[in-house]
């Protein structure tokens, strides 16, 4: 079993049928993480490079134990201590890694559309670890994942993504991979954090939060980002919260037992009131248990080891 | 400027367009080299120097005007790697233009009469075509204090400009617009509220969106062709608009054009050819300033040009080096080479219907000689004898390796095209012949 394509650079490209199977390889793999022995032989003598260009530290963790599960070998490579900051371009620099026999390269960058060009340049499969606003396709998997674990049908399922949908990559991978699996998105947020034509991507805009959480299944906050934005989208955090933070009040507005994710860090009291992210309607511990899961699906359907 | 050929020419059976004066069959013939005359049947009485008298057969050919181009970037002094003046004027000629207006954003600047003159002097020893410079309207184009421009005027600049950095203080630009009126000269903006645009790096729309890339809303330029035409009202100034790329433009254009208000506007090929759908798959090759738009302002452009509004077809011609556009999509430059493709994607319009081919070859000749009152873009008698021939019909494939640019960053490499430049002749002087060509 195996993917069609040599990378994984976004959901976008993914249809129905290759997420399914995505998350069917995932949930052999859930087994793995259980056992008294972590570890599976199935990339043993495969060579996978994190090519992290932006600090990261849960998803690049997740990855490297991802890999070492399946028993590849695995570099962290990051722009701290290469020649990145030399002026070398990012293509460069793969192609050098490239040249070692890295079978996988895992990239995460600062810039929308890093994966893509990088996959154009080199043979090694590239998994997208996130690229600018561009997409984080296996964030998305893994949110996926966690729901079907909790037995919730993809059809018909209401889902809010609340936050900067703007500048947030996890907001569209998730948007892409919901709409093709036939979910009801909506996004909720302040118009300065809606992107130009969101709806044309499938979804509808809530300016509003207790209108948007109406009826739905499942709750997405997006981490407010506050070192990434330059300018005011909003007035002041105080005022952000108030608008549009997560309160055990307005969960209450959703379905009853609706879910509540968050891809993490949390700003705690900012977007997520404490008592939800750590209450029983909260699955944001769940999701990152799953991202090493759905990881390894991922590593070991590109790497061809199961033809 | 150029050493001019001191050869008689005789340009036999061509079909002649010199917008405005002549259209049809007819023979040029070319003394010393300035256009001698236009018209049927004419023959040379060996009145060449020695005697001789070069006959080129142009019959199934189109005679033009040499082209003009408002709007390209040569690089020198500064960044000779992406081009020079002499590969860029070779470029020029191999693309039918023999008169070009550099941009000023060098480095240095061409914001003094020093820089000024070492444009000149380069072109006139690389002697591919007539090169008119564009100085600075501010020092170091930086917006803040006006260039000598008095200065500048008398050492050969045809209008100013602060290209890509456009002036964003009003007041600067009004001084700017009444100082220039002094001298009679256009002032070009490039017109971007660069608030508006801070970061982007494509159109702003469902693409951007899409793709994850900061978007530039049309609003960005509409703002400033609204507030350089209020200007241009004011001071009575002569405003010429750079590369408009949206429908607010061609639109706030159209209607000050009918208050009377002096202004001329250009747009560029790739404006009227691509839009921002070409971005997609994150081609950097499709990355300008302004972005490639949506198709409803493709369709205003196209619009603009057939109506009038918008006088003047320019290239913006962009030289980047191949590994600056091989950087990820944010980090890699705006622009593209387009004096070699020119020709070919304006004959589209021909084809489409948009303009007349007459009015196809008066915004590349005629009207950007008048905006910027160049004696140029014209086949009358007295003129240097600046002639394009063109094989309307040459079906050919935009190959970049054989460009005469030093760069190669074109989005229309492989595109299937029609109309080719044949020879183009420079003070009566042939500069460039197509390889099958006399």
């Amino acid at each position: 079993m195996s993917l069609k394509q040599k990378d994984l650079t976004g959901i976008a490209s993914l249809s129905a049928e290759e997420i399914m199977q995505i998350l069917e390889t995932a949930d052999s793999f859930k087994e793995v993480s259980g056992r008294e022995i972590k570890k599976v032989p199935a990339l043993r003598g495969k060579t996978v490079v994190n090519l992290f260009f932006e600090p990261s530290t849960r998803t690049r963790t997740s990855f490297e134990l991802a890999a070492k599960r399946l028993s590849a070998d695995v570099i962290n490579f990051s722009p701290s201590n290469s020649s990145v900051v030399k002026g070398e371009t990012l293509l460069d620099t793969a192609r050098n890694i490239e040249a070692m026999q890295a079978d996988i390269i895992v990239l995460r960058h600062s810039s929308a559309g890093a994966a893509e060009t990088l996959a154009r340049g080199v043979k090694s499969s590239v998994i997208n670890a996130g690229d600018g606003w561009h997409e984080h396709p296996t964030q998305a998997l893994l949110d996926l994942f966690t729901l079907r674990e909790k037995k919730l049908e993809f059809r018909g399922l209401r889902v809010a993504i609340v936050g900067d949908v703007a500048h947030s990559r996890v907001a569209r991978s998730n948007i892409y991979a919901l709409t093709t699996l036939g979910a009801d998105v909506r996004v909720v947020g302040p118009p300065t954090m809606m992107p130009a034509c969101i709806e044309r991507l499938g979804v509808k805009t809530f300016y509003d939060l207790d209108q948007g959480l109406q009826d739905v299944d499942v709750i997405m906050m997006l981490r407010l980002q506050l070192e990434r934005q330059g300018r005011a989208l909003f007035p002041t955090i105080r005022e952000y919260s108030r608008l549009y933070g997560l309160t055990t009040e307005r969960l209450k507005i959703a379905k009853p037992g609706a879910l509540v994710m968050h891809p993490g860090p949390i700003n705690r009291g900012v977007e997520i009131a404490p008592e939800i992210a750590d209450g029983f309607s909260s699955v944001i511990l769940d999701q990152v248990t799953n991202g090493v899961a759905v990881r390894m699906a991922v590593l070991y359907l590109l790497s061809g080891a199961g033809n | 400027m150029n050493a001019s050929s001191t050869q008689t020419l005789l340009i036999q059976g061509g079909h002649v367009i010199d917008p405005g004066r002549i259209n049809g069959i007819a023979d040029v013939l070319i003394e010393q080299g300035k256009i001698a005359a236009v018209g049927a049947n004419l023959t040379a009485q060996g009145k060449g120097k020695n005697g001789s008298v070069q006959i080129i057969d142009a019959r199934h050919k189109l005679v033009l005007p040499g082209f003009v181009d408002l709007h390209v970037h040569f690089r020198e002094p500064g960044f000779e790697y992406k081009e020079t003046i002499k590969s860029g004027t070779a470029a020029a000629a191999a693309g039918g233009f023999t008169s070009v207006c550099c941009m000023p954003n060098t480095q240095p600047v061409n914001d003094s009469q020093a820089i000024t003159e070492f444009i000149l002097e380069k072109a006139r020893i690389a002697g591919n075509a007539r090169v008119y410079p564009v100085g600075a309207i501010t020092k170091g184009s930086e917006g803040k204090e006006l260039a000598e421009i008095g200065d500048l005027r008398r050492a050969g600049c045809v209008a100013i400009s602060d290209d890509g950095q456009p002036v964003m203080n009003s007041l600067v630009m009004r001084r700017a617009m009444e100082y220039a009126l002094a001298f009679d000269l256009p002032v070009i903006d490039h017109c971007e509220d660069l608030h508006l645009s801070e970061g982007g790096c494509m159109n702003e729309g469902v693409v951007s969106t899409q793709l994850g890339l900061q978007g530039v809303p049309a609003a960005a330029e509409d703002v400033m062709v609204s507030r350089n035409l209020a200007l241009a009202e004011l001071t009575g100034a002569r405003l010429h608009l750079a590369h408009l790329s949206t429908a607010g433009s061609v639109r706030l254009v159209r209607e000050a054009k009918a208050r009377g208000i002096r202004v001329t506007a250009e747009a560029c090929p790739h404006h009227f050819t691509l839009t921002e759908e070409a971005v997609r798959g994150f081609n950097t090759l499709a990355k300008m300033n302004p972005p490639l738009r949506a198709w409803d302002d493709v369709q205003a452009i196209k619009e603009g040009l057939r109506d009038g509004t918008i006088d003047v077809i320019a290239t913006d011609h962009a030289p980047h080096a191949t590994q600056e556009k091989l950087q990820d999509f944010a980090a890699a430059p705006n622009g593209i080479v387009g004096l070699e493709t020119a020709l070919s994607l304006t004959l589209v319009l021909v084809e489409e219907g948009v303009l007349t081919l007459e009015s196809a070859v008066a915004k590349l000749t005629s009207a950007p000689a008048r905006a910027f009152s160049l004696n140029a873009g014209t086949l009358a008698s007295g003129v240097d004898a600046d002639v394009v021939i063109v094989d309307p019909q040459e079906t050919w494939e935009i190959d970049p390796a054989r460009f005469r640019s030093k760069s190669r960053n074109t989005p229309f490499a492989g595109w299937k095209v029609k109309g080719r430049v044949h020879a183009t002749l420079l003070g009566g002087r042939i500069v460039y012949e197509s390889s099958e060509a006399c």
